[in-house]
């Protein structure tokens, strides 16, 4: 079905790209920032739905008479709706919410429905941010252990590179475009991790497999063949999944919209880098049918 | 691996079968439950409010520090031994002894130690001293002794939280210990958390102190409720530990609400030998530092019911009234998270979710019949499968389904097919090769096996990380691709393989398109 594609002459240009594009997030995750939802930063958000009478603006005016802090307000989906945040400046008032509601409730004179209502207080949104931190380092490292009893090194450092690839620069986008990182991006980012770790797998499974089977070719012959024969997979499996997660992102609503962006634009980084990045650090390594462990061939037939 | 025997056939049909059919359960009506299980909604799909709330143990630790001076100065004295400057500090007691180590041999004697007693669970004492100079001392809580009383504020805090919540009368209430110093409450369907928040808010120590000059126990200068400045005592006639029941009335003579109460017989007691000897001075009813109002004691109260008034509206009566029966909170407690979500948004939520839920399983179905025709039907017959097993598994474990949730199954959805692609490419591979269409399917099955586990097992241990790690709904959506992992293995490697032995059986080693 689909022609036996040279990748190998690609993969130069593809890695001066990828190297590029991941020096570039870093300078904006490091240099821009990452726009913290109130899951990691503390503060207020309210999603609010009101009768086409309220504008941004006067919301805004409202809660800026309240002497809050930085206050910021979008529209969220429909009309009418709208999402505030409102940065962390009082520890711990318990009453900060009612007053708000009291607040917009009284001046604007219109019929507001408080739809969602999050409150982070400091020491948790620390302790989430922490966590969170946590969670991805574990799932790295176990992703890497499990390549590593399962393959031999080099192809535990190939897989390792490529996600650490797909993990900044989905951050890197998320930076440069100033979307925001809540609890769902971080669920979203660990998904990610799984997914590019699953194409990886795929690819090398049958790199090794070819390596063996093929003792007289080099590891860049090899890798080509071995792309293009699980290539109609990758491209079916990529496609199976855009599919639903575009559902997700087109009609799941607005809680759903940033998740799903992340998980799209993960799926097809991870695509591209189990073929572009993972691939060349084997030929980079110098694996071939003599670094693998004869041992394991009992286990893969 | 296209070989099945009957009793292979029979076994994965029936967990097939056993399991989806929990997921049937969903759609049972609520008047005749035939088992009572199903898939439970979140609160971000249901509606309704989450709050962590920490205890702030530093008052409740400056009290108890207090509590030891006595203790600790009698020890000094009765062992005669020679202390100065004395002081009490916010964490410690800080104090000059000539003799420490004597000082240390009773401070630390576990034999009858009332003044720093032996916690046998933690093997330590309660508290702990470090010499700041030579002479120089200072007593503080030991970590254990902290502790001790952290766990109990603690347990005493999430039982009177309990009592307030149950008194309002929401309906399933969550309520839990969080790690050390944290409460979490979960309130489903609760619309507006306002109230409960502020009854949660209040500490509710109820104090009866007198209105006087008398400085010999210190004086506090408090507002009252019509705003004049009193000087009230720091003495406590009596405090709402001694309210055995207390509600809302409208008893006075201008038809106001009130809060009547009843007072235990310690508390009756109290109370009446205090009204008989101040009769003509004025009582100040304190809540959490706060004057409620201050009566003149008209007549002696010896009957052990009294009513407090103070400018009440009803709800604020009742409010009151529950408060006091619920008791004292140990320590004030903070909202450190809250999340609540309208139930209107909660119904767009489902509808939306679901609504994506439909369209990207028509999506990827169609495109899986438009690659594979008639294996595509079997990866499709297979995906059907996976997910009323991934529903009856949620049902069986009763699992909270969160929006994350929902998201998480129809991205099972769109890598669910992932294992059947596997295979079914592999096969194509090898009918390249082999002539034996049998032999084709056979080996593509047992080639593909190990690269399907590989690539499943990485996306597993990513879901339990985001289980372990996760909190609320993202929670809800690592379990869901969690189990989708599990169900997809089962489907693809028993369900869909059995149905392609079928049509390869049936079909003679003919030639056949995939």
């Amino acid at each position: 079905m689909l022609k036996n594609i040279n990748f190998v002459s690609k993969f130069k240009k593809a890695n001066i790209a990828s190297i590029l594009i991941f020096f570039l997030s870093l300078i904006f995750i490091i240099f821009k920032g990452l726009n913290y939802g109130i899951d990691f930063k503390g503060g207020t958000l309210i999603e609010v739905r009101t009768d086409t009478s309220v504008d941004a603006s006067s919301l805004r005016d409202t809660l800026n008479s309240m002497d809050l802090g930085d206050v910021n307000v979008k529209r969220f989906g429909k009309e009418g709706d709208y999402l505030i945040k409102v940065e962390q400046k009082y520890n711990n008032d318990n009453k900060l919410i009612f007053k708000i509601k009291q607040n917009l409730t009284n001046n604007l004179n219109a019929d507001i429905d408080f739809r969602r209502i999050e409150n982070v207080g400091p020491k948790v949104s620390s302790e989430l941010l922490e966590s969170s931190v946590i969670a991805i380092s574990l799932a790295l490292a176990a992703m890497l252990f499990y390549i590593w009893i399962r393959f031999e090194w080099q192809f535990s450092v190939g897989s390792i590179v490529a996600l650490f690839h797909d993990v900044v620069i989905t951050l890197g986008i998320f930076s440069i475009l100033s979307l925001e990182i809540n609890l769902s991006i971080i669920a979203a980012v660990l998904t990610i991790v799984g997914y590019s770790m699953n194409d990886t797998v795929v690819i090398y499974d049958r790199i090794r497999e070819n390596l063996l089977k093929y003792t007289k070719i080099g590891i860049s012959d090899v890798s080509n063949l071995s792309i293009n024969e699980t290539l109609s997979r990758t491209l079916i499996t990529s496609v199976t999944t855009l599919l639903a997660l575009i559902s997700i992102y087109v009609l799941g609503g607005e809680i759903l919209r940033g998740f799903s962006f992340a998980m799209i634009l993960g799926v097809i980084i991870g695509t591209y880098s189990s073929i572009f990045v993972a691939s060349p650090i084997l030929q980079f390594l110098k694996v071939s049918s003599k670094t693998l462990d004869k041992e394991e061939e009992k286990i893969h037939p | 691996m296209l070989n099945f025997s009957k009793i292979n056939i029979l076994i994965i049909y029936l967990i097939f079968f056993l399991i989806s059919i929990f997921s049937l359960l969903n759609f049972q009506s609520k008047e005749n439950l035939i088992i009572d299980k199903k898939v439970n909604l979140g609160l971000d799909l249901q509606g309704g409010s989450y709050l962590l709330l920490e205890i702030n143990s530093d008052s409740l630790i400056e009290e108890k520090i207090q509590s030891k001076v006595i203790p600790i100065k009698k020890l000094l004295k009765d062992n005669n031994l020679d202390y100065s400057n004395f002081k009490i500090n916010s964490k410690n007691l800080s104090f000059q002894v000539q003799d420490v180590d004597k000082f240390e041999l009773l401070f630390f004697s576990k034999k009858d130690n009332s003044v720093n007693p032996y916690i046998d669970i933690y093997r330590s004492f309660e508290l702990d001293y470090k010499k700041v100079d030579k002479n120089q001392i200072e007593v503080f809580f030991s970590k254990y002794g902290l502790l001790t009383i952290n766990n109990s504020a603690l347990k005493q805090s999430i039982e009177i939280v309990r009592r307030r919540i149950d008194d309002v009368g929401t309906k399933e209430p969550t309520i839990l210990q969080r790690g050390e110093k944290r409460i979490l409450v979960e309130l489903p369907g609760l619309k507006e958390p306002e109230r409960i928040k502020k009854l949660l808010g209040k500490t509710a120590q109820l104090n009866f102190r007198l209105v006087s000059d008398n400085a010999e126990f210190g004086i506090d200068e408090l507002i009252s409720e019509n705003g004049e400045s009193l000087k009230i005592s720091k003495r406590i006639v009596m405090s709402g530990e001694n309210l055995i029941d207390a509600q809302p009335s409208i008893k006075n003579q201008r038809n106001e609400p009130t809060v009547s109460f009843t007072l235990d017989r310690l508390g009756a007691q109290k109370f009446g030998r205090a009204t008989t000897d101040n009769v003509g001075k004025r009582l100040a009813i304190v809540l959490d530092g706060n004057i409620i109002s201050a009566p003149s004691i008209n007549e002696p109260i010896t009957s052990g019911n009294g009513v407090i008034s103070g400018n009440f509206t009803f709800q604020e009566a009742t409010d009151l009234a529950l408060l006091l029966r619920s008791g004292a909170l140990p320590t004030p407690l903070n909202i450190v998270e809250e999340r609540t979500v309208g139930p209107d948004l909660g119904e767009d939520s489902i509808k939306s979710g679901i609504t994506s839920l439909i369209i990207g399983f028509i999506l990827v179905i169609v495109y899986m019949f438009y690659k594979y025709k008639l294996f595509g039907l079997i990866a499709n017959l297979a995906l059907i499968a996976n997910l009323l097993m991934l529903v009856g598994i949620l049902t069986i474990l009763e699992a909270t389904l969160t929006l994350p949730g929902i998201a998480g199954i129809i991205l099972t959805v769109g890598m669910a097919v992932d294992a059947n692609v596997l295979i079914f490419e592999r096969i194509k591979e090898e009918l390249k090769t082999e002539k034996s269409v049998l032999h084709a399917f056979d080996t593509g099955y047992s080639k593909a096996k190990i690269t399907v586990l590989d690539a499943n097992i990485t996306t597993l241990i990513a879901a339990i990380i985001l289980f372990a790690f996760g909190s609320g709904p993202v929670k809800g959506f690592s379990i869901t691709l969690g189990i989708g992992i599990v169900t997809t293995l089962f489907t693809a490697y028993f369900l869909a393989r059995h149905l392609t032995s079928m049509i390869i059986l049936r079909n003679n080693n003919k030639e056949i398109n995939i």
